[in-house]
């Protein structure tokens, strides 16, 4: 158990003090685009309940889904919550096209049927797909390189939403720009669809070592790196106060197996999201509440290998090695 | 003085901070512990069962055998915090605001009756002001997310806290349930009223 020394309030205050900064500016009729402020006694989808949406996801699992029978299946197994997509990326590799967002009749479907959160996936840019899933009530919003990107030159501004949204990193600058655009969770990016986890290790890696090496800078070294990332200096000093991100920070991107998911908690994750490897094996039932075991209890080899026994290699997921993808086949490299 | 924490999911590393923090207000000396597995719950004075997903809390502390043992230890006794997913496992009377009633491995030791999902999805999560006057602390600015409520007491549980005349916190004996996050708030009112229970 990670004991921090700033408690969730005090880091919310300092997003308060940037929101203040952005009020200010709009006062003064220089911004038109943010939403009205609330100044009432209870605020519903303000930066806190957005932040605090993925602290109770922490150690947890987070499964794709495509139909209330695999929704369910997630929910029994375990699952802090699920993400609706019309395919799996495994099926999104496969089919080619444009990749959209899942039917709004489907992603209603599940929401009826199971207590835990439902999210769902929207292209990069694409705000009037996050128009429509807010409009449904969905819990969390993935802005995913997964489906095909809709803008190529910029991101939803999260801020003009009451629904919290995860976004996809490979790296710190990546995850400090999405943050700042107000994204309330960051997750790898790994390469989705492939069964391979070693690009999600390597993205938690170098999110990693670009922190470590952070705090060993001197400010003015910091102020450079933070005109690198293209972000505000201030959030480069709260992740150097933190020793991490300053919100959740979830393992994505061909977690197939129970160890596979225990690896990228020892890495750093807060949680993990699992996509193709549970449906696309041949024993989703098991593996699901597998992966969500070794998840929670990381800690512990035994257990991990208790998890690991549950489930049989000879039914994973058959799984695509990287090298053998071509350039333009790779989901990781949209939306920087 | 030591204190669990029950530690497979959800806002665990908030509360040991925030438990931290309200045992040097009291100046009491004491530990933190993560409790996952039935032996981490020898020698703890008090457990705090945390904001999360109830059902994932649920299934894994069955299937490591935690459950019935924590059963019965705060049956017998031991001071027990739950916020949240830790107050709908607590309860004993649990139902969904659209599923109605589901099966799920609980603890139901409380005299409250709660329904998940209370005010709504993740849209409807809000941002309040509850009043702690009635355990020492003041008026504190706290987080509801997906929130269930205690909409029912009976026996020897009372009320504490009321958010429009639902109640937002309980307390019976040994076991306090909160449907806000003290955690994730500024006060470690709760968290000092839950250690002073520890103490006696």
């Amino acid at each position: 158990m990670r004991l921090y020394e700033i408690s969730f309030y005090e880091v919310e205050q300092f997003f308060y003090k940037l929101a203040e900064l952005r009020d200010i500016i709009k006062d003064q009729g220089l911004l038109t685009f943010l939403p009205e402020k609330q100044s009432y006694d209870i605020i519903q989808g303000s930066a806190m309940v957005k932040h605090a949406f993925p602290i109770f996801q922490k150690g947890g699992v987070v499964m794709d889904v495509t139909n209330v029978t695999q929704a369910e299946i997630a929910e029994d197994a375990g699952a802090t919550a699920v993400m609706v997509l019309d395919k799996l990326p495994y099926d999104v590799r496969k089919s080619g096209g444009v990749a959209r967002m899942a039917d709004p009749k489907i992603i209603e479907e599940v929401m009826n049927s199971i207590t835990i959160p439902v999210m769902a996936k929207v292209r990069i840019g694409h705000y009037y797909e996050a128009k429509v899933l807010e409009a449904l009530g969905v819990d969390m919003i993935d802005e995913s390189e997964v489906l095909t990107p809709a803008d190529e030159e910029h991101h939803i501004n999260k801020w003009e939403f009451k629904v919290p949204f995860v976004n996809g990193a490979r790296n710190l600058g990546e995850a400090l720009r999405r943050i700042t655009e107000g994204a309330s969770m960051i997750r790898t990016k790994g390469e989705a669809g492939t069964g391979n986890v070693s690009e999600a290790v390597k993205h938690m890696k170098i999110i990693n070592s670009e922190i470590r090496s952070l705090i060993s800078m001197s400010e003015e070294d910091r102020m450079k790196k933070a005109r690198e990332y293209q972000v505000p200096y201030q959030i480069v000093e709260l992740t150097v106060k933190l020793g991490r991100l300053p919100v959740v920070n979830f393992a994505a991107g061909g977690i197939a197996t129970p160890a596979d998911a225990a690896l990228m908690m020892w890495l750093g994750a807060d949680g993990i999201f699992v996509g193709s490897g549970i449906f696309k094996s041949q024993d989703p039932d098991v593996r699901a509440k597998a992966i969500v075991l070794a998840t929670a209890n990381w800690e512990d080899p035994e257990i991990v290998l208790e998890a690991q026994k549950m489930i049989s290699e000879s039914k994973s997921m058959m799984g695509i090695d990287i090298k053998s993808l071509k350039p333009e086949e790779l989901l990781q490299v949209r939306g920087q | 003085m030591r204190i669990g924490i029950i530690a497979y999911q959800g806002s665990f590393e908030e509360h040991a901070l925030q438990t931290k923090r309200a045992l040097d207000n009291l100046k009491i000396q004491g530990e933190i512990v993560a409790v996952k597995k039935p032996k981490d719950l020898q020698d703890v004075d008090g457990i705090i069962i945390p904001g999360g997903e109830s059902t994932t809390i649920g299934i894994v502390a069955q299937k490591l055998g935690l459950l019935d043992e924590l059963k019965e230890k705060i049956n017998s006794g031991l001071p027990t915090l739950g916020t949240c997913a830790g107050a709908i496992m607590l309860a004993k009377d649990v139902s969904d605001a659209k599923v109605g009633k589901k099966s799920q491995p609980l603890i139901g030791l409380m005299d409250i009756s709660v329904i998940r999902n209370y005010y709504g999805r993740q849209r409807e999560s809000f941002e309040a002001t509850v009043d702690l006057s009635e355990i020492g602390g003041g008026k504190a600015r706290v987080v509801f997310i997906r929130a269930p409520a205690i909409i029912k007491t009976w026996g020897d549980t009372k009320a504490i806290t009321k958010l429009n005349d639902v109640i937002t916190m309980a307390v019976e004996n040994n076991m306090i349930a909160t449907t806000f996050h003290p955690e994730l708030s500024s006060t470690t009112a709760v968290h000092e009223f839950f250690l002073k229970i520890v103490k006696k």
